[in-house]
Parts: C-alpha cells; structure tokens; sequence
C-alpha cells in the first residue's frame, strides 16, 4: 500500500503547515493551511503576493498536425483562434452539452498545447482523438505549478526572470527561465488578481520555490493554501469541479449535472465554431435560455447578527471557507442551492455561489440562505449579485 | 458544383437497392452509387478461376418479407426457389454420411438409426423452432421495438410486436424468451442425445459467430437464420431458382422503373457534411454529388468512422462505434472441380453438396474448433461445411466441370502473431482445409483443378466488410433489435440530419435481404412528412 | 410417532430457510426448521476442520445480503459482525502485482502505474455500476411477475417492471440490456486496456457460473457481486466475525427469538401430501410433524423432484426441472498454514494479504482455464478467489497460524470419468501448484489441507450438482424463468408447498432474498 502521494513541493511546504491542516486534492496531500487561521495568507493574495502550490492539477500535453482538431472538438471554445503563447479559460461537455470539466488550453507553440484540468482526461482525450494524428501525454506528475498571485506578484517575477515578464498580458504565456530554472510563466489564476501560474519540471520544483520565496521576501511573499485560495477563487466568482459542480461524467444523476450557461459559463460557448461534443444540445439551450443559472449571494450581516442574537451570542462567521450545500429559499420555497461561500475578508461581506432557479437568479432578488445557528436551522437575508463579487484592474493592467 | 439528387443510396447491394426502389416509388430523384463493378452486392460473382464464377460470401439467400415483395412488386420467375432435398447434411466420417431430409418421416427415418427416440422428438422440435422463428418474421418486417415509444407509430410497432408475442400462447412465449439467450449447445442436448444430430442443431446456431455453441445467444441465432425456412428444414431457406443474385436484379429492376439511376464503379471518398447536416458526398474521383439524404449500406463503422468526418458525431457515440463486435471468423476456399467427389458408403455426396455438409460430427469439435479463435489462432481441426453452387446453377462453370465453396469457420481476423493475413498464410490455411475434407472425401483433392482462399482479411478488402465481417456485426443479443449496431443508431438515422444507415448492421440485420434497406427508407419516408 | 401440529415447516437451514423462518415467525406461525446437518447454515458454515482452525468451509465471504433483512431481523444483535475485505490483490505472470484499494485515490495509482487511460476509466466505470445496481435493486425485490400471463397482478407486475424500465431512461436501460446480454469480457474491453485489470474484474463474473470471461451472460453475474458495494452488508465485501457460519447463527438465533423451532440432524424423507395439497414432512426417521404450509429451501431437483413424488407435479413443469441447471463448477481447497505465504511479485505479509488475493492474471488465462472444463476436465491452472480471514479475524486460527480459503474454478461437477480420492487429490495438487507458482513458500508452509470438489459439495450441503447458486444464473434461468416458468413466485402445484431457496428468485449469494419474497407470499395468502 502507497503512502498517500505528495506534490513535488512537499519539502518545502510540510514543514510550514503549522496545525497538521492537510486535505486531499486530486488523490494528493495538500496544506489547507499553513497557519491554522488562513487570514494572514489570504491578506498575502490580496495585497502582497502569495505562493501557491497547485501540482495537483491534471495537465496533459496534446502535440501533432492535428492538436488544434482534437481541442475544437472537445472545449466549447474556438480554440483554432487562440494564438501562440495564448491561454484560453473554457469548459468541456459531453454529447448532451452537460459539463465534464473547466479549466484551461494553452498555446505552447503551432502544434503543441497544453490542457489543464481537475479532472483526469487523458481517456476522453483518446476517445476523440479517433482518427487523428495528435499525440497525448499525460504531464501531471512531471510537471509541478505554483500559483505566484497577488498585486506584488509582477515585482516578485521580474527579479528572478529571465525575460520581460513585466510586458506579459493577461491569458498570454511566455517560455523563459526563472532563477536559471527553464520554466513556462502563464498570466493567469484563480483569484481574479494580478498573478500568474508557473509550469516547471517537477525535480526543479523546489528549487524556483526557494528562488521565489528569496526573491519575493521584500514583497511579503507568503505561502498560502487552499482555505486562502478558496476565499479568493469565490471572490472572484470561479467555480470549482465537484464542489459548485459535478463533472457529467461523474454525477451520478442527471439533476447533478449542469450545462456551461446553468454555470454562467455560456460565454465560453462559441456560437460559430465548428462541430464539438455538445454543440447541438447547447445550441438548442442557448435558444431556450437555462432554468437554472450559477449566481452570487450576499448575505445580509444584519440579518445573521440577528440569528445570534436571539441566542444572546455575538454574531461570528465561518473562519474557513464552506463547501457543504446549502438550501436557498424565494418566500419559503425552496428555489436552488449554495454550494460554497465564504466570509469575504476584502468585502467585509458573507457570500456564496449559488445555483438558483429562473427567474430567481436575476439580480437583485432577495432570497433567503439557509444558516445554522446554535444548531438549529435558520435562514439569513440574501441578495442576487452578478459575479464576480470582486474584479480589480489590475487583473488585466 | 456536382449533380443533385433528392437521395443517394451508398451500395447497390439488395439493401440498397430495396432502397432506393422505396424512395423512388414515392416521387425522388434517387442515385445509387456503387464502388464494385456490377450491382448485387454479396452476390456478386467472383471469377476466381477461368470460367468458374461464384457468389462466395452467401450460401443462404436469406428470407425476403412479404411485405417488401408485395410492396415493391417483386415478383417473376427469378424469384422462386429451389429447396434441396437435403438442406443440410453431416459427414461422420470417410463413409458415412448423416442427411437430414426436408421430410419430416424421411429425416425421422435416418434419425432412427442413431436414436430411435430423437427421431421421435424431431417433428415436434422442428415445429417449434418454426413457431418461434416465426414470431421473429413478424418482429423483422417492423421498424426494431422501441420500448421508450413516443411516436404513434413506435407505439403500434410495439403493439403489432406484441401481439405477435401472444400469438406464441402462453408455453410458446416462455418458451421464446427462455430460448433467445440459451447456447444453441444446451437447446441440443435438450432435445437430442444422438451426438451427429445435436452437432447438426449447433451449426446453425455459430454462422459467422466467432463463439462456440456453449455461448449463449447462439440458440437465438439458429433461429434468425431459420426466419422464413420452409417446414422441415433445418438450414437455409432455398435458393433463387435463376441464379445466386436474382433477387438483386429483380429489385434493380424495379429500382430503374421508378427512376432510379445506378451507378457503378464509383467509390465515395467521403459524405459532405455542413452544420450537422448531410450534403452529399464526394466521390474518389472528386466528382461531388449532392443530395438532402444519403442512405448507407456500409456497415456502421465504415460509414461513419470511414467516411464522416468524426468531429460530427460526440465522443461517445464514436466510442460505441468503434465498440460494435464485428469479429469476422469466417474464411471462405473456392474449389473449381472436374468433377463431384460420388458416393461416400451408401450415400451420394453431390446429393448433400446441394445442400450444405458439414464436416463437423460432434458438438465438443464444433466448440473445440471455436476455441482457437479467441486467443488468435486458426484452429488445428476447423469447422467447414461444403456447398456446390453449380449444382443448382450448372452455367456458373464450364460445361460438366462444378464449383465447391468451403465456408470455414473459425478463423481469426487478427491472428496472434500479429502478421497479416498473406498469400502463404491464406495457402497454409487452404492446405489445412484441404486435409479436412480429403480426410471426409478421400479423392476431393485430386478433382481440384484450381482453389481460391478468401480470409477475413481479403473478405474486408474485396467487399468492404469490417473485420471480414459477413455480418455486417456479430448476431450477439446486444447487437440485435434496438440495439443493432447501436441504440442511438438503431432508428437507421444518425445524428448527421440526413444520413441514414440501411444496412446489414441495422435491424433486422443480415439474411434478411432488402429488410434494413425497406425499413429504412420507409423511415427516412416518415421523417420528410 | 409424534403428531406434533405446526403452521409452517422449512426444510433446510441454509441461510435462505432461516431467512424464511424468521419471517414466518415473526408473523406469529408457529415455524419448525428441519436440517439434515448437526450444523444450521447449509453452505454457509464455519467449522473446525482441523484442530484449532476453523474454516468457513464453503461460502466464504459476504456482501449481497440484504440490508433489509438485516435491519428487519436485527441481526447485529444476533452477533452479525462484518470486518472488511477491502482489497484485491492479483499477482501478474510476469513478475508484477495489480492491487485495487478501499481509497479510490491508492487504487488510482496504482491502476495509473498499469495504464493511465483505465486509471480515468475507473471511477466512470464504478459509477455506471452504481446505476446498474440501483435499476436492479427494485427488481431483486419483487416477486418476478409473468409476462406471459394475463393475471392482473402479473400485468400488474408487467406494467411496473415497464415504468421502472422507462424511468431508467434510455442510456442506462441499453446499459443494462448490455449488461444482461454480454460476456464480461467484452464489456470489459470498452473500458479496460491493461489485461489483468479485465481478467480479475471479469473474474466476479464467472464465479459460480459454468461459463468463461467470453461468454455472454458472464457480464450480469459481474454485477450481481456488485451489487453488495451499493447496499450490502458492508460498503464492500467482508468477513462476517467467526466465519460465515456465524450469520446463519445470527439469522437462526433472529428465528428463535421469534418463536421458531430449529431441529438439526433431522433429515427429512419427504414431503406429505393428500388430495394435492402438503400437510407435513416425513423424516428419515420416521418421524411425521404437520403443518399448514411446508417451505423447501432446498435446490429445484430436491424440492421438485425427491422430496415430493414427481407425479404430483405437472409434466411441465418436471421437464422444466430436468432442464434447469446446475453444473456445479467450483471446488474449495481449505489451507491451515504454518505462516504467511510470501509472494514473489509482493513479498512480506503486507496489507494486500488482508483482502482477497485473485489469481486471475489474464483474461486469457480466465479463459484456458474455462476451456479445460467445457470437456470435462478441472483447469489445469485455475481462476483461484484466495482469502485468509485469520489476518483479519484471529480466532479462526492458533496464534502465527493461518487458515487460507481457496475458492477455485473450474472444477466440473461432470468430470470425465467421475471424481474419486485421486482425481480429488490431482485437483488440489493443481490448486497448490497454480498457487506456488507465485508464493513458491505455500507449500512448506501447509500443515493441513482440504479439498472439496462439486461432488463433496453436493454430498456434504447437498446442492445438487454443487451448484453454489442452486442453479446456475444464466439469462435462461433468471426471474420469471427461476426456476421454471408459472413457478417462479414460490409456490408450487402443490398447495401449502412452497419454494424459498436460491433456486428461485433473485438467486444466489447468501443474499436471503429469496426467502424474504417466499415468506411474504407466504403471509400474503395466509388466513
């Protein structure tokens, strides 16, 4: 029997999680926190820069004259439109338009592209790739990738950068090396900040680790784990597979599954690409508009410091991001369900992503969020708020 | 810009043709394109040496429905057929021969030698293997039940099925569904102790089947092949009485009455798809042609994995696709003979090459010649069975001189040593078929002016079949009915609007000459209303 | 003679009976048991076969009992205790070892280690299973109604298996179809790549059955052992505490609670029967007792054809009966070991000896085996399902020592020239070779052994043929078919006569279902 596997920067971050806070990801052990409280580390992706450890990912590498056939037919997107050095955040569906998985296609050069996920699909890959000349490569376990995210993040790379990292645009890639260390540098992230994600062979993984902490101390660069990313990712109205969403190819039911505009992803649905898995069902949906549709909810402070205070507590807030499903109410009704939230340090505001029925999720209607109290079940004022809750400009600037 | 038509029909084999007659009948302009020299499809003729042409692939015409006959006005003297006095003979050994009679007294007469009280039996089991095959002749002249009917006619499909079904009483109708997935093995041994008459049983029940007749489901397909057979008879429904493809050219025929242009020669390269919608095609010449419908004949993996392009169909569906079991197993050796090999003992043997012999006496060497095959191999003792076409149609060879055809099962499409089927691989096997039957029919070898071998190799290259498959998709019961070749395909539409499969590889599958062509057409008819 | 007055009789205490019993008695009737054995359980026994080892003889692990019968009996109170069998381990020809985990992430892994592409196919797999499961569920807990028949309550049934059907939606009602039709091969191979991987899974569908990995039929056995990872006793497949012997006790101490009468060493000779209706049993002995309704939970052959004359019955249904199947085609070598055996591929007594060790390296190999049977010989190497239940439970051996179960196929009932001392022994030579194979240590470390064939089966349980299903589960002999058509709702032509065994619906397994549907038609027509 194995040990429960660990990423390839598990040297360096065991020794930082301070209150034996791990979890699992994707069969892998992760620090949840590194402080038992993650304030501090989410404070660093907010205004400083913070360092994230995101191996886990699935990450598959498509090569050959037919790559860009083989990505078409599968995501949603044109992906014969995206450019060299160019990342596309899309989803991709079964036959019925329902979502296996999102995440993202990355141009590495004419022919070679880089898929990134959180689920494994390595066999949907090969079952479209019939009759195609492409080749499939499972890169997860050789490549380690490390969230550099947060408004100082930039300032952190240029230092140990080989090329202009600084002219890097949004969703653009770039091939350099990092302190030496020949690495790929993607503008993206999970948090809706300035950041970046960084693709670098798994046995150098802890080397640019060191580099990076060396080089970023002066910004406050700090470690964060997944309760601070968490915080940040349902700030910025980023869903997450198996906790906002079952993979259709997982759920169980057909009631879990969910097509991209039930996900307020139908802008990632190209409507003048060529034929791809799901496109009928999601033209036809796309006309029909959906019945369900993935919204935000502010919760209303008031109304949750009331919850307490008919028990004579002071009102308090979950310290860690929640995942567990909640029941969302229109009149006493139920109407949908919140499938993670968070108390958002930066908002000052308690928020959820939810899944709301039409024509409910429309904004600024008030709903109600079912919230325990002094173990009983009670409900908290809400309010339908398009996503994301957070979008600051430096994002793209 | 290329010729337009309101259909074009892919194949010009019977289903094909059928087609294409159906939709021609109803007012379209309807092109059958055809990549083989001539029409007719399996029953093609194959010159495969001087002067010796033969159909090689079909021994059994199969059953045509009434329905398709009476609708299409198939009729003439072509169509009749001849039933040979013996439709199905087993060879115990280099003297004895064991002839299963249409008469019934007859056959119980030669059964009583081996036992007295399986002749008894024989009539009653020769009756109920008409009555249930019979409820299959109502079930193949129907669209395949669909058991989630939304449409009024799914829903009296199903109920025409149905009623069928009762017509069985209440012993017959137990009786049907404790059979479809019995191995053909166990349904013999049921009935029979004698062991030539329960491999006679069991052979019908593994054509073109790459398992033995211990695999369940086998006694489903001695049924599906005795669909239409006449009384008494336990392999094959006749043949037609003017030659191997007289039923392909009566339909061509009538094809060209309403109109139907037929041409032949012209391979497709691929069908035009736009906007998840059927085009037309183009031709290897690059010619196109442009049509609203286009029907294949091919089978399922050659239509839609060969000549659509895959982005057009989901994943999952291309991954049922390349799922269907072709498994092609058989392996056909053409003998252009001098003469007939005569009497084996008392009995006459061209008597029994009217019919079928097979040269498998026991049901153990029929299972052990399926045994091989699994793991690749072409086993050391195959199961052949012999017909000589030229006794029915002597033009077929020159003056005096005969045709036997050797269908020999089972042999792999891919062998174990990975090697591909060559011309010495093809002589090796012959030679070993040829031992076979010498060792039956001492001086066979010596008539022999020439032999031709088709592997499953050369069956998939000559006409087209995946796998060498003359099935067009294993008879397995996950592959029959609605789920033939698969469920989102059973309904002969694919999801490319337009595009219609109509062939073996739909319901009701193979020896049913016309029957997916008809049932296609018809709903292709359905579907422009 | 004794005129002793009861309102039901089993005959049988197998699990099945018992279940029966239980049911009937806790209706209020007042139940007798009769078991041939000084032991309850039928072929579900523990017993101490050599001094200090104790094996469950035969049945060997558990999962497909069902969870209602569970709760509605109380049987943890009754001493079920079930300890988890969590892995399989197979060791590979070629020097290497697949083992799949409780964790889906650690049998990822390892899959991942084989092939990648079945690593993804793995938990797409076990779901569509689930959803197999699920659509079978409802119909493991229905009296089979007869779509020949035009009976209201069968058009009834008819119509509800319809819906069912229906509600199931097209893509999961193929699945389904396919799974019922299929060899477990095949469908295997529209998911798997890595051979092994194939072979053990598909192994679960030949088990019991006289069929191989290719023949079709053999992929609905593969979900019938699924079945115990949706509701069964535990998340998987387990060992009950004290062998399998114990849940007959657990069931059998449920009925005696209840009220019922269990008498052991009490064979019963027959079954009474004036004017078409049965009114007691007959023992060996000569004893007679009498009941309202007497309750077989013996095999088809028995309950038809030995222990009521055959005349009573209609021809029918006696031609249905000599038609049915049995063909035993496993055997069991039971091991009392000296140590662990050590494993060339994986050695040292880790955790993959805790589960169950499959010796199933190739689908191949699966399939050889099956050829040797199908002319009527035990396979030279066998498909072995290996457990050592004292690594996990330590009273079923003295300290350091081990008891190892060895349940083995194919070993056919109708083995060519019949099975003597010495074809007994040949087969547990081939057993313990096939096996040394890959623990070469194994035999230096036997102290005892014991080998039963379908024969001893038979002659020690008295399953027909060795049948350990009571028949086998082919499509031809499933639901309204088990055991034979118009007799599957357990009852018989004879009135007060009723079937309650593996033989009937939905068969196999110490599942117990049968006898929970039998008791409640039973109640049902009661009064």
């Amino acid at each position: 029997m194995a040990m429960a596997a660990v990423t390839p920067l598990h040297p360096r971050t065991a020794p930082l999680v301070r209150a034996g806070t791990w979890r699992r990801w994707a069969g892998f052990v992760v620090a949840s926190g590194y402080d038992p409280h993650p304030d501090r580390e989410y404070a660093a992706i907010r205004s400083a820069a913070a360092l994230i450890d995101i191996s886990p990912l699935y990450k598959y590498r498509i090569a050959g004259p037919d790559a860009v056939r083989l990505l078409d037919r599968v995501v949603t997107r044109d992906v014969t439109r995206c450019r060299v050095d160019q990342a596309l955040y899309t989803t991709w569906c079964d036959g019925a338009g329902k979502v296996i998985d999102d995440g993202m296609v990355s141009r590495l050069d004419d022919t070679t592209f880089l898929l990134t996920g959180t689920t494994p699909s390595l066999r949907w890959l090969s079952m479209n790739a019939v009759g195609l000349d492409v080749a499939l490569e499972d890169r997860s376990a050789a490549t380690a990738t490390l969230a550099l995210q947060g408004p100082l993040s930039r300032a952190v790379l240029e230092r140990v950068a080989e090329d202009d990292v600084a002219s890097l645009r949004y969703f653009r890639l770039m091939h350099t090396k990092l302190a030496g260390i020949p690495a790929i540098v993607s503008r993206t992230g999970y948090t809706r900040d300035l950041g970046y994600e960084l693709w670098v062979d798994a046995e150098r993984a802890v080397a640019l680790w060191d580099a990076l902490m060396a080089a970023g101390t002066p910004d406050g660069i700090t470690p964060a784990g997944i309760w601070a990313l968490d915080t940040a990712r349902i700030e910025a109205g980023h869903i997450m597979a198996d906790v906002d969403y079952h993979s259709a190819h997982l759920a169980l039911i057909e009631s879990r599954k969910s097509s991209p505009f039930e996900l307020g992803l139908g802008w990632t649905v190209s409507p003048d690409k060529g034929p791809f898995n799901g496109r009928r069902a999601l033209e036809a949906e796309r006309e029909a508009r959906p019945r369900w549709r993935l919204v935000g909810l502010e919760v209303n402070r008031e109304s949750v410091e009331r919850l307490f205070a008919e028990h004579g507590l002071p009102p308090r807030m979950p310290a860690v991001p929640w995942r567990e499903g909640r029941p969302v109410y229109r009149l006493g009704r139920q109407v949908g369900y919140a499938t993670s939230g968070c108390w958002s340090p930066l908002l000052q505001q308690a928020i959820a992503l939810a899944h709301v029925r039409a024509p409910y999720h429309e904004p600024g209607t008030r709903l109600t969020v079912e919230w325990t109290v002094e173990h009983r079940r009670r409900q908290a004022r809400a309010r339908v708020v398009p996503l994301p809750f957070f979008d600051p400009e430096r994002k793209r600037a | 810009m290329g010729l337009t038509y309101d259909a074009i029909v892919i194949g010009a084999g019977a289903n094909g043709l059928v087609a294409a007659a159906t939709l021609g009948r109803s007012g379209m302009r309807v092109l059958v394109v055809e990549a083989g020299g001539s029409t007719a499809g399996q029953a093609r003729l194959h010159e495969f040496a001087p002067g010796f042409r033969v159909p090689p692939l079909r021994p059994d015409p199969g059953w045509l429905p009434p329905p398709i006959r009476s609708a299409l006005g198939l009729e003439g003297p072509g169509l009749e057929r001849d039933h040979p006095e013996f439709p199905l003979t087993v060879a115990l050994g280099p003297d004895e021969l064991f002839p299963l009679p249409r008469d019934p007294a007859a056959a119980m007469e030669v059964i009583r030698r081996h036992s007295p009280a399986d002749a008894e039996r024989w009539p009653d089991f020769m009756t109920r293997l008409r009555s249930l095959a019979g409820f299959l002749e109502s079930l193949y002249q129907l669209p395949p039940p669909d058991v989630s009917a939304r449409s009024l006619q799914d829903a009296w499909a199903l109920f025409r099925t149905y009623r069928a079904f009762r017509r069985l009483g209440r012993r017959g109708m137990a009786e049907l569904l404790r059979t479809i997935p019995m191995p053909v093995a166990q349904l013999a041994e049921e009935w029979f102790e004698a062991g030539p008459l329960r491999a006679a049983v069991a052979a019908g029940g593994v054509l073109d089947y790459r398992l033995g007749p211990r695999a369940g489901g086998t006694a489903f397909i001695l049924l599906h092949h005795l669909v239409g057979a006449p009384p008494g008879t336990i392999r094959g429904r006749g043949t037609w009485r003017t030659g191997p493809n007289a039923f392909t050219e009566a339909a061509g025929e009538v094809a060209r009455r309403w109109s139907v242009s037929v041409r032949t020669g012209d391979a497709v390269a691929r069908i035009l798809v736009r906007d998840h919608a059927v085009r037309g095609m183009v031709l290897e010449t690059g010619e196109e042609l442009h049509a609203r419908y286009v029907l294949s004949t091919l089978d399922p993996a050659r239509t839609l994995l060969g000549l659509v392009d895959p982005a057009w169909l989901d994943a999952e569906l291309l991954h049922a696709v390349r799922n269907i079991r072709f498994r092609g197993c058989t392996a056909v050796v053409l003998y252009a003979m001098d003469a007939l090999p005569g009497k084996v003992g008392a009995d006459d043997a061209s008597a029994a090459l009217a019919g079928v012999l097979s040269l498998t006496p026991d049901m153990d060497a029929l299972e052990r010649a399926a045994d091989a095959v699994k793991y690749g191999e072409v086993p050391a003792r195959p199961h052949i069975e012999l017909t000589a076409p030229t006794l029915h149609w002597p033009w077929l060879a020159p003056e005096g001189k005969h045709i036997v055809t050797a269908r020999v099962q089972y042999v792999p499409y891919r062998r174990r040593d990975g090697r591909p089927w060559d011309a010495a691989a093809g002589d090796a096997l012959a030679d070993a078929v040829g031992d076979v039957i010498e060792g039956f029919l001492p001086g066979f070898s010596n008539r022999v002016l020439a032999r031709a071998t088709l592997t499953p190799a050369d069956i998939e290259r000559r006409y087209g079949l995946t796998e060498g498959a003359i099935s067009h998709g294993e008879l397995a019961l996950d592959q029959i009915l609605f789920m033939r070749p698969v469920p989102a395909l059973s309904r002969y539409v694919t999801p490319i609007d337009g595009l219609y499969l109509c062939g073996a590889g739909t319901h009701p599958g193979p020896g049913v000459p016309g029957g997916p062509g008809w049932l296609a057409a018809r709903r292709l008819l359905a579907d422009r209303r | 003679m004794s005129a002793s007055r009861y309102d039901a009789i089993v005959i049988g205490a197998g699990h099945s009976g018992l279940v029966a019993a239980a049911y009937l008695a806790r209706a209020g009737l007042r139940t007798l048991v009769l078991e041939r054995r000084p032991v309850v359980g039928g072929a579900a026994v523990t017993e101490e076969v050599f001094p200090g080892f104790r094996f469950s003889v035969f049945s060997y692990v558990v999962s497909l009992l069902r969870p209602e019968i569970i709760r509605e009996l109380d049987l943890p109170r009754h001493g079920l205790r079930i300890l988890p069998l969590e892995s399989t381990f197979t060791p590979l020809e070629n020097g290497d070892y697949l083992v799949t985990w409780a964790d889906p992430d650690e049998t990822r892994r390892e899959v991942y280690r084989h092939s990648p592409r079945d690593a993804d196919a793995l938990p797409l797999f076990d779901r569509l299973m689930q959803q197999m499961a699920l659509a079978v569920k409802p119909i493991l807990d229905m009296v089979p109604p007869d779509p020949t028949s035009l009976a209201p309550s069968d058009v009834a049934g008819m119509l509800r298996l319809g819906k069912h059907f229906r509600s199931l939606g097209p893509e999961r009602f193929h699945a389904l179809y396919r799974l019922l039709t299929m060899s477990a091969a095949d469908f295997l191979d529209e998911w798997f790549e890595f051979d092994p991987l194939k072979a053990t899974k598909s192994a679960s569908g030949i088990i019991g059955s006289f069929l191989g990995p290719r023949s079709p039929g053999s992929a609905y056995v593969l979900l019938h052992h699924y079945m115990g990872e949706i509701d069964g006793a535990f998340r998987a497949w387990g060992f009950q505490q004290g062998g399998t012997g114990a849940v007959s006790e657990a069931i059998a101490s449920a009925a005696r609670a209840f009220g019922a009468e269990i008498r052991t060493s009490a064979p019963v000779a027959r079954v009474l029967v004036r004017d078409g209706r049965a009114y007691g049993v007959a023992l060996e002995s000569g004893d007679e007792f009498e009941a309202r309704v007497v309750v077989s939970g013996l095999d088809p052959r028995r309950t038809f054809t030995e222990l009521v004359d055959p005349k009573e019955l209609p021809d029918d249904l006696i031609e249905a009966v000599r038609r049915y199947r049995f063909r035993g085609s496993s055997g069991k070598v039971n091991l009392a070991l000296d140590g662990l055996p050590d494993f060339t591929c994986l050695p040292g007594p880790g955790p993959h000896l805790r589960g169950a060790i499959s010796i199933s390296p190739s689908v191949e190999y699966l399939e050889r085996a099956y050829d040797d049977a199908k002319y009527g010989e035990f396979s030279r190497s066998p498909y072995m399902d290996i457990v050592i239940p004292s690594l996990i439970d330590p009273t079923m051996a003295p300290t350091g020592k081990h008891v190892m179960s060895i349940f083995v196929q194919y070993a056919p009932y109708h083995v060519n020239g019949g099975w003597t001392d010495e074809k007994r022994e040949a087969f547990g030579d081939a057993v313990i070779d096939t096996l040394s194979r890959f623990a070469p240590n194994l035999k230096s470390l036997i102290l005892h052994r014991q080998v039963l064939t379908p024969a001893d089966i038979e002659r020690i349980t008295g399953l027909s043929e060795g049948s350990i299903f009571q028949g086998e589960l082919a499509l031809q002999q499933l639901f309204f078919l088990r055991p034979a058509p118009a007799w599957a709702k357990y009852s018989t032509p004879i009135r007060g006569y009723w079937q309650c065994g593996s033989g009937t619906h939905p068969g196999g397994g110490i599942m117990g279902a049968s006898g929970r549907l039998a008791a409640r038609r039973i109640l049902a027509s009661w009064g």
